[in-house]
């Protein structure tokens, strides 16, 4: 609170960026977590509340007539531009918003003081909601190939990795500690996803730390295992997923890339895909291009173009098309890395999980790669979306990227993932929000050192609360070609502008009318119809088994009375019944069960003897059976009560 | 010269054909004087493709005459066929001689100029007849079903022997105290005889859409009283009108010194003139053949795409005809003033915008009838000149004399109006994507001619069939119909912020793999309305639809940036 040196301003102008003749007035409100306006007049009320974690930068404007124009810019893209009538207020504003978007401790964060109304056994348990234990269970680990290694419990081997870590049967732990200490960081090739049809797996660490000439045995062991894991395979693939004039550049530093002569059977593979300071500039150019008033379809076209961001979708793809094709085609061991390989790295393989895997097309899927990919292997969410004040130079969009890859796919396999493009803008929004816990800190030590489970809440089971929004209709789990791999094409057409993500807050860009929510209502409507229907059809089947009792009653109604209560008059009534229905009397036991139930009124109107109605006439102060399942039965209501 | 004549070879054995996605076929080619016929040679199951030899745009040959060899033996040949339609097509022909002669039979017979040999004249199917009426509707039929006309227009039939506009039908809606004389005068006063006539009445508040050509003032500012009155009728004494010229303000001045001009404010008193730009004919034709060429071209790198995207300049195209036809929409349904539209002969950009405008404003033109009425009032009778726009598309090494995609680019605006409102119109993208292979190649004569008067003179009402009756009759097939369709009285203002155009993939990518997985995407949404009827009935299926429809609000700044001169 202490940031707060105004908390709140009156007559702030909210300015709609599409329309400069839109102008709304009200309270602007600094708290401790938001920025909150609240307009004024009754028909256009407006309330909208920013998360300072969202806040990207500020940006006072020089003065106009009207005042003085303060910009917001939000992580999520959305862009706000107020004008406050006095230059002090402005200021104040400016200084205070600037310092409250840039916390310098993690428990500054928002996610430490949300509170929503659960106890503290439902946050534990929201933690629970996704299991990676079980996620490798699914791949069908550990097996006799490979198996969980303890020796990173401690996180004393590489302290950016996960306590838990599959790597083959075969490596001893020395050459896991050998293999470590040639990597960068310690991130020695561990596995990344298993198939369990052909057994080729992705694997990921970081680059080898060769130089010129370094050489490690155990390394090379350790990649000789790898490939040996995969008992179909003769050879394994290391993809290094820099551009190699970058690769090469790092020798330099005692860094690099894997000899092929020293490694037994590796085939090695430079991808090509921009270091995160180029990504950044990319997507700010983007970010400029989408912010753009009303530009040219020129303007437009030119600037995607210079941005370059649609190259680097482009090149991740392919490197995720590469890498899935290896594993699903050729059934080789893929390993891949980058320098520290928890942004590229990241990237590819969790794209080249979603063309292998339809689960990962499935939301709790996404859910648990990211889990697993990105939050467990230490991608730097803390660094890279800019959390806490700090770095510049390690912000980049490279979770952006990855979300943007599986927008693509959405786009060119409609039909073949579960969730929708709501799915991942939400995603998007929570992983900078800081709303949650699950995006804090840069690997799985620092959020247990932080007690990240036990002071915050996890985003996922929340997401799954409201999934029916981020459903996509027109997804056919069942349909042949989305068992196997996805096979996107990668002419450049066939990468467009996510105009959803980055102009998500233009209202009047997008469609008027949505396709997706029509049919998502559509579907659900029918699945109620459905439900209805079976429903209907269950009592139908009821009244059904009812009718035939009731034949059989009016036939045999003494059987099962005889079965019931074993009246002793049964000999001589039971004859009966026997004329009329002769072979249907195997039916009998089945009547018994049924016979607890027997309409009042079946017996009653039957030609039998009045010895029956009696029976039936006692019967039917013990029934119980509601009478709207048979009201289609004429005979029944009608007579029944009369009786009663 | 009989068509035959230019068959020399009619028939080919064991020839290849190459086509997207599909492995290569062998069977045999045969040439007819309007088809291209493949037949796969397996007996079991023929598989054929027919391709109407007007659809082809462009052929290239390359022969290899292995040197030494007998000719039979060694040589060989292969055509590429570029279709009107974008597809593009290999045939691997044994013998150099039978493949030469086949191109050139080929290149005769697919730019045949004589409308009474083309196909349309031949085609018969069993299933129609040529007796009854042709056509969908006239413009006595329309003025007699739009009640809101009787009192103020009328229908004139000055132009009943084609000798006042040579372009226009026999029938137009004029204003009803103009007379035919003045009619005559002021069509002397507009190039190619284009007076002004009713375009659309709005149902909310009588407002009109009138269309024109560009007035004839010439470099002496000349005019004429009766088109000055006859406009003046128009808006009867309420105070503005718009007339929206599809020119730069600085063209318009340019187009005085060819004897055009437009009006000028002195003399149009009532009359808002707004300037807006339009590309037009050639530049249009090349537009469309550089974005086919970014589109086939499947090695260049992203970077390289989007430039060739945007030089090609399509989507701007778009992008002017959705805004305009938005402005007009302003001027008719939010300010409530009459407009009249024009360019400089009235017959390509002017139809574009006043129909786009129209399907905008009126929710009777995104039926399907409703949509092909208009087009077969707006394009057919208003005389857009099909024939000559639409000789070739994109691929054609021919000079370019006349062609322009100007109705392509309508059916691509359409096509952005229904991604941005998927529930508003009727019809669906195949619809759209069949009008744009018929307006090239056809076996229906819609879209034979350039006017009503040569389709007159041809006997084309007599001899040919009617695209949009086969279309309508008996029942419209269900691929052509939009599963959403949810009517909207509302006016549906689409977007035109560049980010909210897209390339209609469906169009230029039709014949990459990329349009199947969209075609996939369409059954499915099929299958899912489908099971909704089924348990729930149309009726329900409706109000479900409906309450997805957002509060359809204008575009707001188009007036903004108004240029008026």
């Amino acid at each position: 609170m202490e940031h707060i040196r105004m908390p709140k301003v009156e007559n702030v102008r909210l300015v709609d960026r599409s329309s400069s003749r839109r102008i709304k007035v009200g309270t602007l409100y600094l708290t401790a977590t938001h920025t909150i306006f609240v307009g004024k007049g009754s028909e256009d009320r407006c309330e909208l509340w920013v998360l300072h974690s969202l806040v990207c930068n500020v940006v006072k404007h020089k003065a106009s007539q009207s005042g003085y124009p303060l910009l917001i810019h939000c992580k999520n893209f959305q862009v706000m531009q107020f004008i406050i009538s006095q230059e002090s207020d402005c200021h104040n504003v400016y200084i205070s918003l600037s310092r409250l978007s840039r916390p310098e401790k993690y428990e500054e964060l928002y996610c430490f003081s949300f509170n929503p109304n659960v106890d503290k056994a439902e946050r534990e348990h929201s933690w629970d909601f996704l299991d990676l234990k079980a996620e490798y269970s699914r791949m069908g680990l550990p097996n006799k190939l490979w198996h969980v290694t303890p020796i990173n419990r401690e996180y004393r081997v590489c302290d950016t990795y996960p306590a838990d870590l599959f790597v083959p049967q075969s490596v001893t732990l020395p050459v896991i500690i050998g293999s470590s200490k040639f990597r960068s960081r310690g991130r020695f090739p561990t596995l990344s996803y298993y198939c369990k049809e052909n057994h080729a797996t992705i694997c990921r660490s970081s680059q080898p730390l060769s130089g010129f000439s370094a050489r490690c045995l155990e390394d090379e062991q350790m990649l000789q295992a790898i490939m040996k894991s995969n008992p179909g395979s003769r050879f394994m693939y290391v993809v290094d997923t820099r551009p190699k004039l970058n690769a090469m550049a790092n020798r330099a530093a005692g860094k690099g890339y894997e000899n092929e002569d020293n490694y037994c059977n590796i085939k090695f593979q430079f991808i090509g895909i921009e270091n995160i300071h180029v990504m950044r500039n990319s997507q700010q150019k983007l970010i400029e291009v989408s912010a753009l008033r009303s530009p040219s379809m020129g303007e437009f076209l030119m600037g995607l173009e210079n941005s370059d961001w649609l190259r680097h979708i482009k090149s991740i793809m392919e490197a995720g098309i590469f890498i899935s094709k290896a594993v699903a085609e050729e059934g080789v061991n893929v390993l891949v890395h980058c320098s520290d390989g928890w942004d590229r790295t990241a990237q590819v393989c969790s794209v080249a999980s979603v063309l292998l895997d339809p689960y990962y097309r499935t939301l709790k899927g996404l859910m648990v790669l990211i889990e697993k990919d990105w939050v467990s292997f230490g991608h730097k969410f803390s660094h890279r979306c800019g959390h806490l004040d700090g770095e510049a130079k390690e912000v980049s969009p490279v979770i952006d990227q990855f979300l943007d890859c599986l927008w693509q796919l959405m786009e060119q396999f409609p039909c073949y993932f579960e969730y929708n493009e709501k799915f991942l803008i939400n995603i998007h929004n929570h992983i900078y929000s800081c709303h949650y816990g699950n995006f804090i800190c840069n690997s799985q030590k620092e959020r247990k050192d932080l007690c990240i489970k036990e002071k915050t809440h996890s985003i996922w089971p929340h997401l799954w609360e409201n999934k029916l929004d981020f459903m996509n209709p027109l997804f056919k789990p069942d349909q042949s070609q989305n068992q196997g791999l996805l096979r996107p094409r990668t002419a450049p057409y066939c990468f467009k502008y996510w105009r959803r993500l980055y102009n998500r807050f233009d209202r009047e860009l997008h469609p008027r009318q949505s396709e997706l929510d029509c049919l998502m209502t559509v579907k659900e409507e029918t699945q109620q119809l459905e439900e209805d229907l079976a429903l209907c059809e269950q009592k139908l089947a009821v009244l059904d088994k009812e009718r035939a009792k009731t034949l059989y009653m009016q036939k045999g109604v003494l059987e099962s009375k005889q079965a019931l209560w074993s009246l002793p008059l049964d000999t001589s009534l039971a004859n009966t019944p026997q004329d009329y229905i002769g072979g249907f009397i195997g039916g009998a036991p089945n009547l018994c069960l049924f016979g607890d139930k027997p309409k009042s009124s079946d017996a009653d109107n039957s030609d039998q003897e009045s010895g029956v109605a009696d029976f039936s006439s006692h019967s039917s102060g013990e029934e119980s059976l509601p009478s709207e399942d048979s009201v289609k039965d004429p005979d029944s209501d009608e007579t029944g009560p009369n009786r009663a | 010269m009989e068509l035959s004549e230019h068959i020399k070879t009619a028939n080919v054995e064991d020839v290849t054909l190459r086509r997207p996605f599909h492995p290569a076929l062998r069977g045999t080619l045969c040439v007819t004087s309007h088809h291209l016929l493949f037949s796969d040679r397996k007996d079991e199951a023929s598989w054929q493709l027919l391709i109407l030899l007007k659809n082809i745009d462009a052929i290239e040959k390359s022969v290899e005459n292995l040197f030494g060899y007998p000719r039979a033996m060694g040589s060989s040949g292969t055509i590429t066929i570029k279709c009107k339609d974008l597809l593009v097509l290999q045939l691997e022909i044994p013998g150099m001689e039978e493949c030469l002669n086949i191109a050139s039979s080929i290149e005769a017979l697919s730019s045949l100029e004589s409308v009474t040999e083309m196909y349309p004249f031949f085609y018969r199917p069993s299933h129609l007849t040529l007796n009854g009426p042709w056509g969908l509707s006239s413009t006595e039929q329309y003025y007699k079903q739009t009640e809101r006309l009787w009192d103020r227009w009328r229908v004139s039939t000055v132009n009943s022997d084609y000798s006042v506009c040579p372009s226009y039908p026999s029938a137009v809606i004029v204003p009803r105290e103009v007379d035919d004389d003045k009619l005559i005068r002021s069509a002397r006063f507009r190039q190619g005889g284009r007076f002004p006539v009713l375009s659309y009445c709005h149902h909310r508040n009588g407002m009109v859409i009138m269309r024109s050509s560009q007035p004839l003032t010439g470099a002496n500012k000349k005019r004429c009283k009766e088109d000055e009155l006859l406009l003046q009728a128009v808006i009867d004494g309420s105070e503005l009108g718009y007339i929206i010229d599809l020119r730069s303000a600085q063209q318009a001045q340019q187009a005085r010194m060819t004897g055009g001009g437009f009006e000028s404010k002195s003399f149009y008193s009532h009359w808002k003139r707004i300037h807006r730009h339009h590309e037009r004919g050639k530049i249009v034709q090349e537009s469309l053949i550089k974005l086919v060429e970014a589109c086939s071209d499947p090695s260049h790198s992203v970077d390289r795409w989007l430039s060739k995207l945007e030089n090609s300049k399509w989507l701007s195209h778009v992008h002017s005809a959705l805004s305009t036809a938005g402005l007009v929409v302003e001027c008719v349904e939010r300010d409530g003033h009459s407009v009249l539209v024009h360019g400089s002969e009235g017959t390509d950009n002017t139809l574009l915008v006043s129909s786009l405008a129209q399907l905008i404003l009126d929710p009777a033109s995104r039926t399907v009838t409703g949509f092909l009425c208009l087009l077969e009032r707006e394009w057919i009778q208003a005389g857009h000149p099909f024939q000559q726009r639409c000789a070739h598309s994109a691929y054609s090494h021919a000079r370019l004399k006349q062609e322009c995609p100007i109705f392509l680019l309508l059916l691509d605006c359409v096509w952005q109006v229904w991604r941005q409102f998927p529930l508003a119109l009727e019809f669906s993208e195949a619809l759209l994507l069949r009008l744009a292979q018929e307006v090239y190649a056809s076996n229906y004569g819609t879209f034979l001619c350039n006017s009503e008067q040569e389709r007159c003179a041809a006997g084309v009402k007599e001899n040919t069939h009617c695209l949009f009756q086969s279309l309508l009759r008996p029942d419209i097939e269900e691929q052509y119909l939009n599963p959403l369709y949810e009517p909207t009285d509302l006016a549906i203002w689409p977007s035109v912020h560049p980010q909210s155009l897209q390339l209609w993939t469906g169009l230029f990518l039709r014949w990459t793999e990329y349009a199947q997985n969209m075609e996939e995407a369409r059954e499915e949404v099929w299958s899912i309305v489908k099971e909704h009827h089924e348990q729930a009935g149309p009726d329900r299926t409706n109000n479900t639809l409906s309450t997805h429809c957002d509060t359809l609000t204008p575009f707001e700044n188009l007036m903004d940036e108004l240029t008026i001169l």
